[in-house]
């Protein structure tokens, strides 16, 4: 993993860096784009950002959502059924940078991307104050595009690796990796669940072995007890479903309630 | 990907790109600028899992021999190639022959490639197969060879698909299948894939996908088509047989792409052999309800591949339409998109209306009661022969072989709508009474 690209240094990396000179894990907070509309998302993220959130990932609504389940389906069919466009991501992340200092990653399905054209996207999610791309349906072997455009523009690229994943995929992901690799907890789709699976540890481990300076775990994390668990082992904990449903659920004041539980701190008012 | 050349990213060209090669046996994973993986990371292990054990079937004489048996004494292969002389009369005079896929077990090509993928899964020490479906063909397929090779079945359909298809889900359930309606989306096709992938991510150690066209990341398109180029091979040698010289033209369907590239594949090194993919043109392609996927598709990636697509202007896939559950699919294979674009295979819409009217010619001249699919192949080469003899083509001496792939039993309740049978629903409830029920 290359922390440093050409232009600046890894605006992710450098987040779990001050995270870890706390003596904590980095926490990832995910929320949909357009849900329950651009404003809501921006308010609700700003929220993350002042209760102990270190970094925001940002989903892009998307018609074929193969890694998501239920909760985060409704949400993003949502956003969509209320004429979501994929653009209106660069005004969220402007919204969210302007009033907070969080890095903030854009999470998307490829097409989205390939649609708009890999280059303009990255200049385009650059000039907003983005940190870079989570993408889970494209790996390295399919992204010359984006490795070279991420390179131009300065921006962090997050692959997936799984507990399924060889090592010598694991290795050829770390490298291509920049900022941090998102170490898939289960073999599945995004839910929120009881217990985190085994296999977190393994992979982490393994991604630590490939040479990776942060591995940061998602799938299944919803629970304070969670965090500390795998805290314990990785350089990041990243939260989706649990968030997704408390805003659904409660709005801002929820997820600004739940974000400071996870993060171990008392709610900012 | 080079996004210039489309070049895979390792530089390399698969064999079958490479001018003055042979187009037949592409291996992929790229077929042009089309193919590849674009799919999660969860899923690879199992892909290549599956090429590995897919290869290494493909140069075992067992394996071949297996496959080859079941055709032969299970589905009842070679499948016949009927002249259809009456249905030819209607069609100028050309000599129309259909290659009959209906007559497989099961009722369409579909079986072809459940077999070889069934077998493959039991290799592999898989005890559970999924499978998705549009018109049911493919899940009473996957069905049949699960209960064949004693295999758990589970089949995702789009909930609107088990409303127009319900005769099929019966189907399903009496083979032992578990059928799960999709509600997500649009209720069709394309969601029951993103839910079947759901499912193979979270169980993919016990479990194969067994997807049912030429569509997917690789190794699916290559290997689908693998198991249907019987349907072209077969075909070849019959039209030499009884016509005595190869076809003018070769006409098939196209919803994923996978009955079209096993015919096709007979013949693609035939230049004089003119190769037409119809794609479902639903209410008309100046309508937004179609399926005319490489008509007006833009490249993209969805469920694995890049190929053409129906997409808006966000990437975001668009909502497929047509009478045919079949061909209801936003996607298509990607050595169609790649065949397309070096113009080796034409590609045009056929609407429900045309299709429909060619259901009913073949009824009526054939005694044949083709899948609406089929008959998008039908009114296919009804238009072909036309143009044939608007160019002074003499009709007797042209030759159009039609790939017929499947029968249209569980299309009767949606031709007996169509046609205003329903009032007779007495006569259409004895014969398929889930679907006349539903048709009310
Ligand atoms: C009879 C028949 N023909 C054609 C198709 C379309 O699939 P493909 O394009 O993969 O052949 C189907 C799909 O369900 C079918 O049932």
């Amino acid at each position: 993993m290359n922390n440093v690209s050409v232009n600046n240094v890894s605006k992710s990396a450098a987040a779990i860096a001050a995270a870890r000179a706390q003596g904590r894990p980095a926490l990832i907070c995910y929320l949909p784009a357009g849900f329950p509309d651009v404003q809501g998302t921006i308010d609700a993220a700003v929220a993350m950002a002042e209760n102990g959130a270190d970094i925001i990932e940002v989903g892009i609504p998307y018609s074929d959502p193969v890694m998501d389940g239920a909760v985060i389906q409704a949400a993003t069919v949502q956003a969509l059924a209320q004429g979501f466009r994929v653009a209106q991501v660069f005004e969220i992340i402007k919204g969210i940078t302007d009033r907070c200092s969080a890095t903030v990653m854009v999470m998307t399905y490829w097409n989205p991307v390939l649609s708009m054209g890999v280059d303009e996207f990255s200049r385009r999610l650059a000039e907003a104050g983005g940190a870079g791309l989570i993408t889970p349906d494209l790996i390295p072997d399919e992204a010359a595009e984006w490795m070279e455009a991420s390179d131009k523009y300065g921006l962090d690229r997050v692959f997936l690796v799984a507990p399924s994943s060889t090592e010598a995929r694991m290795k050829a992901t770390v490298e291509a990796s920049r900022g941090f690799v998102y170490c898939v907890s289960i073999m599945g789709v995004t839910g929120a669940r009881t217990e985190v699976s085994d296999a977190a540890a393994s992979v982490v481990a393994a991604a630590h072995a490939a040479g990776a300076e942060n591995a940061c775990v998602g799938l299944g994390v919803s629970a304070r007890k969670h965090v500390e668990e795998i805290g314990a082992y990785a350089d990041g904990v990243i939260v989706g479903t649990a968030l997704v449903a408390a805003l659904h659920d409660g709005g801002v004041p929820a997820v600004a309630k739940l974000t400071a539980e996870l993060s171990g701190r008392h709610i900012a008012v | 990907m080079n996004p210039t050349t489309g070049e895979p990213a390792d530089g390399s060209q698969s064999a079958a790109t490479t001018p003055g090669d042979s187009l037949r046996h592409a291996a992929g994973p790229y077929f042009g600028a089309y193919g590849g993986r674009w799919m999660p990371e969860s899923l690879i292990a199992a892909m290549d899992e599956l090429n590995e054990t897919f290869e290494a079937a493909k140069a075992d004489p067992e394996f071949v021999a297996q496959v080859k048996d079941l055709n032969k004494n299970y589905s009842g292969r070679p499948s016949l190639l009927t002249e259809a002389k009456r249905f030819s009369q209607a069609a100028g005079g050309v000599r129309v022959f259909l290659k009959r896929e209906d007559l497989n077990h099961t009722g369409s090509h579909k079986i072809n490639n459940v077999l070889g993928q069934a077998l493959l899964a039991k290799r592999m020490g898989k005890t559970r197969i999924i499978a998705e479906t549009g018109a049911g063909q493919h899940g009473v397929a996957s069905a049949t060879a699960a209960a064949l090779m004693g295999l758990e079945c589970v089949v995702y359909m789009g909930a609107e698909d088990t409303r127009r298809q319900s005769l099929n889900v019966a189907r399903m359930e009496l083979l032992g299948a578990t059928v799960i309606p999709v509600t997500a989306g649009s209720q069709t096709l394309k969601d029951a894939i993103n839910e079947a992938l759901r499912d193979w991510v979270a169980n993919v150690e016990t479990t194969h996908y067994l997807l049912g066209t030429a569509a997917g990341g690789h190794p699916f398109p290559a290997m689908v088509r693998y198991f249907h180029e019987v349907i072209g091979e077969e075909a070849r040698e019959q039209i030499i047989a009884q016509a005595g010289r190869l076809p003018d033209a070769v006409a098939a369907c196209i919803g994923g792409g996978s009955n079209a590239i096993g015919i096709f594949h007979g013949f693609l090194d035939d230049a004089d052999v003119e190769l037409y993919g119809f794609e479902a043109g639903g209410d008309g392609i100046d309508t937004p309800r179609h399926a005319a996927t490489i008509t007006l598709g833009k490249p993209g990636v969805l469920h694995g591949a890049k190929s053409y697509l129906m997409q808006d202007d966000d990437g975001q896939t668009i909502e497929s339409h047509s009478i045919s559950a079949g061909l209801d699919y936003p996607g298509v294979g990607p050595e169609h998109a790649y065949l397309s674009d070096i113009g080796r295979v034409k590609y045009e819409p056929i609407t429900d209306t045309e299709a429909m009217d060619a259901f009913s010619l073949l009824c009526r001249t054939e005694g044949i009661i083709p899948a609406i699919e089929s008959s998008h192949a039908l009114a296919g080469a009804l238009k072909i022969a036309a143009r044939k003899i608007e160019s002074g083509a003499k009709p007797e001496e042209t030759i159009i072989v039609v790939n017929l792939s499947g029968r249209g039993d569980k299309d009767v309740g949606t031709a007996a709508e169509w046609f205003n049978l329903i009032d007779s629903a007495a006569t259409v409830e004895a014969t398929t009474d889930t679907d006349a029920k539903d048709a009310k």
